[in-house]
């Protein structure tokens, strides 16, 4: 009873001018279409808004006539179809300034309209326009057909288009299917396709997201290893410096030592003279690739953040949770028949969820209960935050002890230097584990909620264990008269990146199926385990950071992560359809994806950036290997490089000179910096404004809708 | 890069691709999905524009769409003549719509055309008490339909006529960032 009470209040809540519920329930009756006598049904027939409708219809007939085809294009009861189009029509041809006087219009008149508005552009912008028109393929063709000949052909008469614009447009559509014709070979971004297809088909969006940022990945680093390739490693590798040769024994592949560290691998092989036959300076090369490469994926990174970013802003706060949620929550790439069945429970959980919450409203907790969920989130944190404070006390302990060469265990020679990257491993692999179930007691409501807090958890982890290694390598390495410290530091970082690949293997083969076994036989549960995406994505982010940490001391090591992607890739697919199965809860991929490249991009990327820049900057280099040995510092390596590079051509002054003015000159920098802030603040308060505005029209077309239902009440009363 | 195949003539082609959002292997691609349908009903040779219209039975068998609870009505809103049987270019729009660069406009409109089951260019309380049931494959009882239904007229609906209107749908959709990526169909 009290839910039928409900219905009806919300019902009478809407029309809340006149305080007569039954007069309200009548009004809002008088739009439905049974409710109208013939006299007012008449009178509404003839509204401008109907009539234009008409001539929408005998333009679809005559659209038939045209094709030579018995049936309609489309059905005359979707003659709204060009109505839609008809009013976007209207927008694009005010925004050129033609009348917008469309509705007197007649019905041929309708077509002709759509193609001027596609001539006054230029042909990218309206293949553009033409897709996005929501019509059908066939009329598309059509006006296309109409719309690009007209072009041609106006060009000579009437309009006074000079031939240079007529040569382009002829020169853009030729580059077009030049480009077109070429993009096969772009077609490596259909790196995967079916697989994501399968994986995005069983277990929905947000697993796909994971996939999807493990190829974009996978793209990054590629790019890095050829850059790095081309323009490092080949030079090096074909004129190799005199140098002794260790033997090979299978630990090298772990440790990086021996064979390895005398190699191509590290920082300490490269010369740093010019190479023999090439005019080749290594020191230069060095230094600009390492900055090009930063440099490009500094490009890359805002690029997709921006775009992500774009795609997921909202200029205004929704609080229509419940329709949104209902129209955008079916999930349509998903194909498999248990997926599917359990995508629909999934959101008649949600949805029961939010009805029982809108009946009982707020829940009310009591003082004791308050503070007891207090006291709990309090544990929570502390456990958490004491554990990521042991766990980096533990590496930074460890990590002193390691260049000291002291052993406290027996273990062969060079497994000792595992020891610390085992450890860094292990707590990469407990720690969350831990943190996930702190987050299970403490029971957060929202599932959103839940997802931050882990994922900021896990943000912390990371962050304090790579700084703390940064600096351990950063500060107490180079005083501690190692021969080549980059090359050690280097290994180092090779270390972390196979121990890391490792032990996630162990963990995906062994771990997951273990879970699995032990959730279905000893906890009874009799769905399977659910693919945590935050934390693994958190593991992808991680490896990035130690590789872009490394390709300053170690050029491979992009090569190395690539191969640790790609069979990173396979193998979680492979654990994936074995061991989980399609989440229950609620997982917004837009939101997420947008978050995980904000973490790429700040904490991970900048990082580095700025650990790079302090070593370049403040750090001497070794003495007695690498490319910037016998230098204060390697950036000093870069300036004499310029220098070099300006008198061998002396065009390039005016660079160091435009350098010299615009990047070391504080006084430009903080304009540059004003005037960003100055537009910053623009666009806010234009957002703000247009904010504004859409809250008043909205209030405008909810008093146009009561004058609506307020006049058809009248003219029924009159036509009585 | 030659141009080996026959199926279409190169006028064809780009006309396809500058109508929809796809390159020529796409399409090409897609019309081999199209043939494999029906392969003794659909020619190789489209240069004449064939009028060969596969029944909806058969897109309804496809993969992609076989356990979609909303593939009538999808299949209804792209075919030409509304009952859902599909001619080759209504299977490309239907893709090329439904296609990760479809922009979002794009996609609520033919996003309000599937949820309009009555075909009278609004979404009111019937319609979406079936979108709802298709939803949740009825596992909601009567009373919690009609309370979600209510409450989202009563959240979306901007001029008050008990019913969603194409602006009110596109202007809820703007606030859905995640619609772009979950009305997509990978083909």
């Amino acid at each position: 009873m009290e839910v039928f009470k409900e219905c009806t209040d919300v019902q009478s809540n809407r029309s809340s001018y006149t305080s007569d519920e039954s007069h309200d329930r009548e009004e809002i009756s008088h739009l439905q279409r049974h409710g109208w006598s013939a006299a007012t049904v008449k009178v509404l027939a003839s509204m401008p808004s109907r009539t234009a409708e008409l001539n929408k219809s005998r333009r679809v007939r005559y659209q038939a006539s045209s094709h030579e085809s018995p049936h309609l294009s489309r059905p005359v009861k979707g003659a709204s179809v060009l109505a839609e189009a008809e009013e976007i029509n209207t927008e694009v041809r005010s925004d050129l300034s033609y009348s917008t006087d469309s509705n007197l219009c007649a019905a041929e008149n309708n077509m002709d309209q759509l193609v001027s508005s596609l001539q006054g552009l230029s042909v990218s912008e309206g293949t553009r326009k033409l897709r996005e028109m929501p019509l059908s393929l066939a009329d598309k063709i059509e006006i296309r057909k109409v719309a690009f000949s007209l072009k041609t052909e106006s060009s000579f008469i009437g309009r006074n288009i000079p031939c240079y614009t007529h040569l382009s447009m002829y020169i853009s559509m030729t580059w077009r299917h030049c480009l077109f014709s070429c993009l096969p070979v772009f077609s490596s971004f259909k790196l995967w396709h079916s697989a994501l297809k399968t994986l995005s088909g069983r277990y929905g969006t947000g697993v796909l997201s994971y996939f999807l940022f493990l190829r974009t990945l996978l793209f990054l680093n590629l790019l890095l290893f050829v850059i790095t390739g081309l323009f490092l490693i080949i030079p090096q590798a074909i004129n190799p410096p005199p140098s002794p040769k260790a033997d090979f024994s299978g630990i090298e592949l772990l440790t990086g030592t021996g064979y390895f560290s005398d190699s191509l691998m590290f920082y300490g092989y490269y010369s740093s003279e010019t190479l023999p036959g090439d005019q080749y300076r290594m020191p230069a090369a060095y230094f600009f690739t390492i900055g090009f490469t930063l440099f490009i994926i500094c490009i890359i990174l805002v690029y997709r953040l921006s775009k992500s970013f774009g795609k997921n802003f909202q200029v205004l706060k929704s609080n229509k949770n419940l329709a949104v949620k209902v129209f955008s929550c079916w999930d349509f790439k998903v194909s498999k028949k248990i997926s599917v069945r359990l995508q629909s429970e999934k959101i008649s959980t949600q949805l029961k969820e939010q009805l029982s919450e809108m009946i009982k409203g707020e829940d009310k907790k009591t003082c004791m209960q308050q503070l007891h969920r207090l006291i709990v989130h309090l544990l929570a944190w502390t456990a958490c935050l004491i554990s990521i404070f042991l766990g980096t006390i533990g590496v930074h302990n460890l990590s002193g002890k390691n260049f000291n060469v002291k052993t406290t265990l027996n273990l062969p020679k060079d497994t000792e230097l595992l020891v610390l990257s085992a450890v860094v491993s292990g707590i990469n692999l407990l720690l969350p584990g831990f943190f996930n179930l702190c987050v299970w007691a403490e029971q957060y409501e929202s599932p959103g909620t839940r997802v931050y807090v882990s994922v900021f958890r896990n943000l912390l982890l990371k962050v304090s264990v790579i700084g703390v290694l940064c600096y351990r390598w950063l500060e107490s390495i180079p005083a501690n008269g190692l021969e080549c410290w980059e090359s050690s530091v280097g290994q180092e970082l090779y270390r972390l990146l196979v121990m890391d690949f490792i032990v996630t293997v162990l963990y995906t083969f062994l771990g997951e199926f273990l879970w699995r076994v032990f959730s279905q036989t000893i906890l009874q549960k009799k769905r399977k385990p659910v693919f945590d995406i935050a934390r693994n994505v958190l593991e992808l982010i991680y490896g990035q950071t130690l590789t872009w940490i490394g390709v300053l001391f170690a050029p491979l090591l992009p090569g190395v992560q690539l191969i640790k992607l790609i069979v990173l890739f396979y193998m979680k697919k492979r654990s994936l359809i074995l061991n989980c199965q399609a989440s229950r809860k609620p997982w917004r991929a837009t939101q997420m994806t947008t978050l995980f490249i904000c973490i790429l991009w700040f904490p991970s990327f900048l990082g580095t950036v700025v650990t790079i820049i302090y070593t370049v900057w403040t750090i001497k280099p070794s003495e007695k290997c690498g490319p910037f040995r016998n230098l204060t510092t390697m950036f000093e390596g870069g300036q004499m490089s310029t220098r070099h590079l300006e008198d061998a051509h002396p065009i390039l002054k005016w660079l160091s000179w435009v350098y010299d003015c615009l990047v070391e000159n504080p006084v430009f920098l903080f304009l540059a910096s004003g005037v960003f802030l100055m537009v910053i603040y623009f666009q806010a308060q234009v957002v703000d404004g247009q904010r504004k505005i859409i809250s008043r029209l909205e209030k405008q077309i909810e008093n146009e809708g009561k004058d609506k239902k307020f006049l058809i009440a009248k003219l029924q009363d009159l036509c009585k | 890069m030659g141009n080996k195949q026959t199926i279409f003539t190169a006028q064809q082609l780009d006309a396809y691709q500058d109508c929809t959002y796809f390159t020529r292997k796409e399409i090409l691609r897609l019309f081999y999905r199209y043939r494999d349908l029906a392969p003794q009903l659909v020619p190789l040779d489209y240069t004449n524009h064939p009028d060969v219209k596969l029944p909806y039975e058969l897109i309804g068998s496809m993969p992609e769409l076989k356990d979609n609870p909303f593939r009538q009505r999808i299949a209804e809103v792209f075919s030409e003549d509304g009952e859902g049987n599909m001619t080759l270019d209504d299977f490309l729009d239907m893709f090329s719509v439904l296609s990760e660069m479809a922009p979002r406009d794009l996609k609520a409109y033919y996003a309000f055309k599937i949820y309009d089951f009555n075909n009278d260019d609004f979404i009111c309380k019937s319609d979406l008490e079936k979108t709802l049931n298709k939803l949740t494959r009825n596992e909601l009882t009567e009373d919690e339909v009609r309370m979600v239904c209510e409450k989202v007229i009563d959240e979306a609906d901007l001029d008050n006529d008990g019913r969603l209107s194409l602006e009110d749908f596109q202007h809820m959709i703007v606030r859905a960032p995640d619609f772009l990526s979950t009305f997509h169909i990978r083909i």
